[in-house]
């Protein structure tokens, strides 16, 4: 297709932020943020400790332990950097893949467990952590993030709402009405694409004929960045900028990060070399997340092979009382589910109740 | 007491509710300065300002969306969708997101939401504004269905609604937003949500029904009446949950049931009536409970409606033919 003018002006506009390439060195020196040494040694460990809980996520659901589970290898910066920008009072509203920003934003591991397990705990957010249960349906959660910002806006509550979704995510209708509602009430919104290219087995370049997510910012009004998703630097850097820009009452923020997920899009069953090649593979490897910023960091003399190795085995341990604590979780009955589904209960649920208790005495 | 249509006690509830709760939000496309296409929000904006009554962006999906979110946050929002039909664009947020809100958080988030749509045939519309999908939503766990009749119902209902801590969609028949007017109280008062009303005694056969076929079957009912039949009509006012207990005592007391719906017969509230009705009440009967409904094809051209809407008459007869059995 040849593209007008327009659209070559706009596609222009949106090259990918970078701060820290591949090498580990800082190629954006002016924008590099204000972050001590011990809150650069905190991202590398929290992505440290979010592989090998992967590594370890994947092994428990292949033991039939965990549940449903969508691995997060390759996208750590993205996740973890974007979380990081956040305060307590914000609130996320994630994708069932979110779940390392859920957890570094409040809920224990125990919970995440139970959440892959579907158990109805898994669900009940502690008293405030404002994280919504992670979203199935692809985009919902988008439109949500317009209410959520209104509401926090309208309390006052010096507070962003975040949200995340993935390639596949940015061509559904719920994308387009969330940007552009929150556009349209200027509420503090922050709406992260985590372009990993693929939306289970379809390429991003069959979503959409934009060059970029990023750019469909234009159409709604709001401002509009790519982001490198392998950099937790400028991942943490640009969702910095636009909790800012949120508060000051500046309007949403839609922020694409570009990554990669080394793993399937989820462990029911999924087989990524039926639409991958290893070539690609090799080369997102290339720009792995962790390996740059561990340079950075010993290029500081930040990180060595001791704290990294700390880390590891705290992720091990913790994991290991996690799922012991879920395997405590009491059995979930139907009786109990049907009490949550209404404040008071019709008269159709109280029989059933009834039914149901009769049947789980037994 | 004030003489008001039905528009106008809804209307009126939604300004008690505004008054009586600052968390309360009215919005949807059209509702701000123009009051809404059917002025449901005539003046509401006016007396509440642009932050509490607002317009919305043409997108029925970020409508719910947006609902859904507020009421996270601790709002009680009153969403309007301009004509139900359009309900398709939004069923997500209200079926797999308000509506599971309290399960999916473990009760720990609930979305107060009220959905309020007109719907209901004999207006002339174009397609996809008349339709009567309420049996669409009342198999959606997690929501009430509400459906008034009378202005006086409108108000207490729509109260209750906006006042309930679950998801609510209450539904407005089109054909009686302005088609008589009833006394309603200008102080506030509810009417509980899935109690049904008896809205004429009878000893001789019950007619369950709902929204508009209230008046219908009313008409019906007099038009026996001059038989010597005695009906006794029941307006469920909630299609979802249903008022079993009212049903079954009448059942009881009458030995006879019709039921009467203006929407399709596949599925849908009148199957739903007869078949708790066989449940709970077989012995009683003694004739099969039968239904007056439209056809099973969408809801028809304008110029077909008054032929595919059930009329009096058709109840009439249904009537006769469970009297006769």
């Amino acid at each position: 297709m040849e593209k007008t003018k327009v659209i070559q002006d706009v596609e222009s506009q949106f090259e990918m932020f970078q701060i820290l390439n591949e090498e580990g060195e800082i190629v954006n020196e002016e924008a590099m943020p204000e972050l001590s040494d011990e809150e650069l040694k905190e991202l590398m460990s929290r992505m440290v400790y979010t592989r090998i809980w992967d590594q370890r996520a994947i092994s428990l659901n292949r033991q039939g332990r965990l549940g449903f589970y969508a691995p997060v290898a390759g996208q750590e910066a993205s996740m973890l950097g974007s979380q990081f920008a956040l305060e307590k009072q914000d609130w996320i509203l994630p994708g069932y893949r979110d779940i390392p920003q859920i957890v570094y934003h409040g809920i224990s591991l125990e919970q995440a467990f139970l959440w892959s397990r579907g158990h109805l705990k898994g669900g009940q957010m502690p008293e405030g952590v404002n994280v919504m249960m992670p979203q199935i349906i692809i985009g919902a959660q988008i439109t949500q993030t317009a209410g959520v910002a209104m509401g926090l806006k309208r309390r006052s509550d010096n507070a962003v709402a975040i949200t995340y979704t993935g390639d596949g995510g940015a061509s559904q209708g719920d994308f387009y009405e969330g940007i552009n509602f929150a556009g349209a009430y200027n509420v503090p919104a922050i709406f992260v694409v985590q372009n990993n290219r693929f939306a289970i087995s379809v390429p991003v370049e069959k979503q959409s004929a934009a060059k970029t997510i990023a750019q469909k910012s234009v159409a709604a009004g709001i401002h509009g960045v790519q982001v490198d998703g392998m950099d937790i630097l400028a991942v943490y850097a640009v969702t910095k900028e636009a909790r800012e820009r949120g508060l000051a009452g500046n309007g949403p923020t839609l922020i694409e990060t570009m990554t990669y997920r080394y793993g399937p899009h989820t462990m029911a069953g999924d087989d990524p070399t039926r639409y991958r090649t290893s070539e690609l593979d090799d080369e997102w490897e290339k720009k792995d997340p962790l390996v740059r910023f561990r340079k950075f960091l010993e290029g500081k003399n930040l990180w060595s092979e001791e704290d990294e190795n700390k880390v590891v085995e705290q992720a091990k341990e913790d994991i290991k009382d996690a799922i012991k604590k879920a395997d405590g979780a009491p059995k979930q009955k139907v009786t109990d589910l049907i009490d949550i589904m209404h404040e008071e209960l019709p008269h159709n649920l109280k029989e059933q109740m009834e039914e149901y208790k009769e049947k789980e005495s037994k | 007491m004030a003489q008001m249509t039905m528009i106008q006690a809804i209307t009126d509830a939604m300004r008690n509710e505004l008054k009586n709760n600052e968390d309360v939000l009215v919005f949807g496309e059209d509702v701000g300065k123009n009051g809404g296409v059917f002025r449901a929000t005539e003046g509401l904006q006016k007396e509440f300002g642009e932050d509490r009554v607002f317009d919305t962006p043409l997108a029925e999906s970020g409508i719910g969306g947006l609902a859904a979110g507020l009421s996270v946050t601790g709002f009680r929002p009153v969403m309007e969708i301009q004509f139900f039909g359009f309900v398709f664009e939004t069923f997500d947020a209200i079926a797999a997101q308000m509506a599971r809100m309290r399960y999916r958080s473990g009760g720990v988030y609930n979305s107060p939401v009220t959905i309020r749509s007109p719907f209901g045939g004999g207006v002339k519309t174009p397609e996809l504004h008349a339709d009567s999908l309420e049996g669409l939503m009342a198999q959606t766990p997690g929501v009430k269905v509400v459906i008034p009749s009378t202005p006086y119902d409108a108000k207490g209902l729509l109260i209750s609604a906006i006042r309930d801590n679950d998801p609510v969609v209450y539904l407005e028949h089109m054909k009686l937003y302005r088609s008589f007017r009833g006394e309603v109280p200008e102080e506030e008062y509810t009417i509980p949500l899935g109690k049904a009303d008896v809205k004429r005694e009878g000893k001789d056969l019950t007619i369950v029904t709902y929204g508009a076929m209230v008046h219908t079957s009313l008409k019906a009912a007099e038009e026996l009446a001059k038989e010597g039949i005695e009906a006794e009509v029941i307006d469920l006012m909630t299609v979802s949950p249903l008022d079993i207990e009212t049903i079954i005592a009448s059942v009881e007391k009458t030995n006879r049931a019709i039921v009467v719906q203006e929407a399709q017969k596949q599925a849908g509230i009148a199957a739903n009536v007869v078949a708790e009705i066989n449940e709970r009440a077989i012995l009683s009967l003694e004739a099969p409970v039968l239904r007056v409904t439209a056809p099973d094809t969408v809801f028809p051209f304008a110029s077909a409606e008054d032929t595919w809407l059930p009329s009096y008459k058709n109840v009439v007869e249904k009537a006769k033919e469970v009297i006769n059995f």
